[in-house]
């Protein structure tokens, strides 16, 4: 089993046309066959796209058509951050059930509108600025490096993506594998949050430990952490490890990531990593140990 | 994107919000026909700095009992007297470190008489992804004080998108802020204001403390500081002229021109990552061994050769940098390219220092045997705890 996505999701891509998302749908379909089903583009409608090693496309003029055309249950954008949002609320209206946007500058106030139009539906949004989401052997969205997977019992779920790769690479390293690793992304105002996706891998049969990864801006860790020892009293517990970035951050620098920003007096990594210990998650110091933080967890 | 105090109240004043009037100078020899603009008989000269805390800040140059960087003058040789000590000396405040910042400008302003100080800032609340209104009735001190002391006295207003600020949210407000007769008035056409010229401009910060009520029962912003979205400057070329780079760390500046995300710290081991989560592990993981970072570089995802090349520079042209670490886990970021930026950098510019490079993922075979190859001395590492001691170690 695996959460979000599986080798059944059919995806459409929205900004196939340019650079980045022609590479990553190449790399996408190269990747134990992802079913990217066809590209969006308001004015190539009706054409193909074609990939470096000839692999092709349709490509259809709105979500919509893409769509009802081929079954698409979930969407990836790769639009430049001044469309990307208008991308995201067409998806929506699509009703694509599942949309990842890995857009990085996306102007905040463009995500207020998205945010607003998104609770308003049935859609579910990964990112923006993010890595994606990868089951192993079956299906990739996004720009994960597929290599560094191994089909394994881990869940993983991250604001960062460079640090969801070290604990992909990691728990591979220890002969763990991962279920499903997802990257929520760096922004303040996004779709799914830690809280999201921990509720999906508690309740994954398949997920057998979870590596969570955080950091400093905002109180979504602090939130997940109250989320799993309410969880927990319900007798719904997995052993868990953590990371938070951004210990020796000064306060009021936003650093590379818009959400990461100590502000307020808010949203800084000590307080974080209380709350996460307080929920039962070994907080590991280092990020070149996580995947050893997880196996000692396990051991117990 | 920050900018200047009375730049900030030109931008609320264009949408219509309450603010005193102003002169900004930037010679002391403008300072007398700039104070015989206002009315008078009251005037406040105050130190324009990318920083708060000025009233309650010190001017290095000056004596332990001189005034602050926000002072009161009575007549329009006060106010050239005030002018004299503080252009061109070092306002310490507690949000500039122990360096300071350079006073390069001043705002004259018309005085108010003031009833009662509010406090009142608009940012977006993440929790629920909408713009907040931040409120108190403590306003002319500092916020987070009030926060730490007396939460209850911090009300957060948030707005739906949809329907913008709406009679009901401005009932709270006002109630809130316990405001009534004109002042209320005044916050039925202020509020608004504030969140348009919020929404507007792509404010990602806007912190008016104090928002006072004058002794004529009257609203007016009294300070104003405001950050921009850097998201957003592409669709207002007005508030990009805003910039004062005097204000900013020259090496960020020129990070910001290869679009580089770059921070200058207090350390002096430089530091080249992708990624901002893997840019901040790495600095944490350096200090977890004893030492400090003197920057946060993050070259992200599909950076260039080039690229590469100027994020090197920028950190070996860093005086404090004793020693480099460059920590690389590539994903779409291919690790040749790393390779061939930091060896084109280096057979440009030399290399003094220690270097360790740690390369992982995406060609990363390949970027070894270009650093290998370059008969450069570089440390290869094999993961980030055994790159961070290995640095660490180098720069004894």
């Amino acid at each position: 089993m695996s959460i979000l996505v599986n080798r059944d999701t059919k995806i459409i891509v929205q900004g196939l046309t340019g650079k980045t998302g022609g590479f990553h749908t190449e790399q996408a379909l190269a990747y134990y066959g992802t079913q990217m089903v066809a590209g969006v583009h308001p004015t190539k409608g009706g054409t193909n796209w074609t990939g470096s090693h000839g692999e092709t496309l349709p490509i259809y003029a709105s979500v919509a058509e893409a769509r009802d055309a081929t079954g698409a249950d979930a969407s990836v954008i790769y639009v430049p951050p001044a469309g990307a949002a208008d991308a995201i609320i067409e998806a929506i209206e699509a009703e694509i059930p599942f949309i990842t946007c890995i857009t990085e500058g996306i102007p905040v106030m463009d995500m207020v509108r998205v945010r607003a139009r998104l609770d308003r539906s049935n859609s579910r949004l990964l990112g923006p600025n993010c890595p994606g989401v990868l089951t192993p052997e079956e299906c990739k969205i996004g720009i994960m490096p597929g290599s560094i997977f191994k089909k394994g019992n881990v869940g993983i779920v991250s604001r960062s993506g460079t640090l969801t790769y070290e604990a992909v690479f990691q728990t591979t390293n220890e002969g763990l594998g991962q279920t499903t690793a997802v990257g929520i992304g760096g922004d303040p105002v996004k779709g799914t949050e830690f809280i999201d996706v921990l509720e999906l891998f508690l309740a994954d049969p398949a997920t057998e430990s979870i590596i969570m990864i955080g950091e400093i801006g905002g109180g979504a860790e602090e939130d997940a952490a109250q989320f799993l020892i309410d969880e927990a009293k319900k007798g719904r517990k997995k052993p868990m490890a953590g990371f938070i970035a951004g210990r020796t951050a000064p306060k009021g620098r936003t650093m590379g990531h818009a959400g990461a920003v100590v502000s307020g007096g808010k949203g800084d990594a000590e307080s974080k990593i209380a709350a996460m210990e307080a929920a039962g998650i070994k907080v590991s110091p280092s990020p070149a140990r996580l995947g050893k933080t997880l196996v000692e967890v396990l051991k117990g | 994107m920050n900018i200047h105090e009375y730049q900030g109240k030109q931008v609320l004043k264009g949408f219509g919000a309450p603010v005193a009037e102003g002169v900004a100078i930037t010679s002391v020899d403008q300072a007398e026909a700039a104070a015989r603009q206002l009315p008078g008989p009251l005037y406040v000269v105050k130190s324009q700095i990318h920083a708060g805390g000025r009233g309650k800040g010190k001017f290095k140059e000056l004596g332990p009992d001189a005034k602050g960087g926000v002072r009161l003058a009575r007549t329009i040789e006060e106010v050239v007297a005030h002018a004299k000590e503080m252009l061109g000396n070092t306002l310490v405040t507690a949000q500039t470190g122990d360096a300071g910042k350079q006073v390069n400008r001043l705002y004259i302003e018309d005085g108010a008489d003031i009833a009662r100080e509010l406090y009142c800032s608009l940012l977006v609340d993440r929790s629920v992804g909408r713009v907040a209104f931040v409120v108190s009735t403590e306003g002319g001190m500092d916020i987070e004080a009030v926060a730490h002391d007396t939460p209850e006295k911090i009300h957060t207003i948030a707005i739906d998108p949809e329907a913008g600020v709406t009679p009901a949210d401005i009932e709270l407000l006002n109630a809130a802020y316990e405001l009534s007769g004109e002042a209320a008035e005044d916050g039925k056409t202020l509020f608004p204001i504030l969140y348009k010229a919020f929404v507007e401009t792509d404010m990602s910060l806007l912190e008016v403390n104090p928002l006072i009520v004058m002794t004529n029962g009257r609203l007016r912003v009294l300070d104003a500081k405001v950050s921009f979205d850097g998201n957003a400057l592409f669709r207002h070329e007005d508030i990009k002229a805003l910039r004062d780079e005097t204000e900013e760390d020259a090496k960020e500046i020129e990070a910001s021109e290869w679009d580089l995300a770059y921070v200058a710290l207090d350390g002096n081991i430089g530091c080249m990552v992708n990624g901002a989560g893997l840019a901040m592990a790495t600095m944490d993981i350096i200090k977890l061994y004893g030492k400090e970072p003197a920057n946060f570089c993050d070259v992200g995802g599909g950076a260039s050769k080039e690229k590469v090349a100027a994020a090197f520079k920028i950190i070996t042209a860093d005086p404090a940098v004793q020693g480099i670490l460059v920590n690389i886990f590539g994903g779409i970021m291919k690790c040749d390219v790393i390779a061939e930026g930091v060896v084109a950098a280096v057979k440009e510019v030399g290399l003094k220092v220690p270097l360790v490079v740690r390369l992982e993922g995406t060609n990363v075979e390949l970027g070894k045997k270009i650093l290998n190859e370059s008969g450069l001395a570089i440390t290869a590492a094999d993961d980030l705890d055994d790159a961070a001691q290995k640095i660490v170690a180098a720069v004894g």
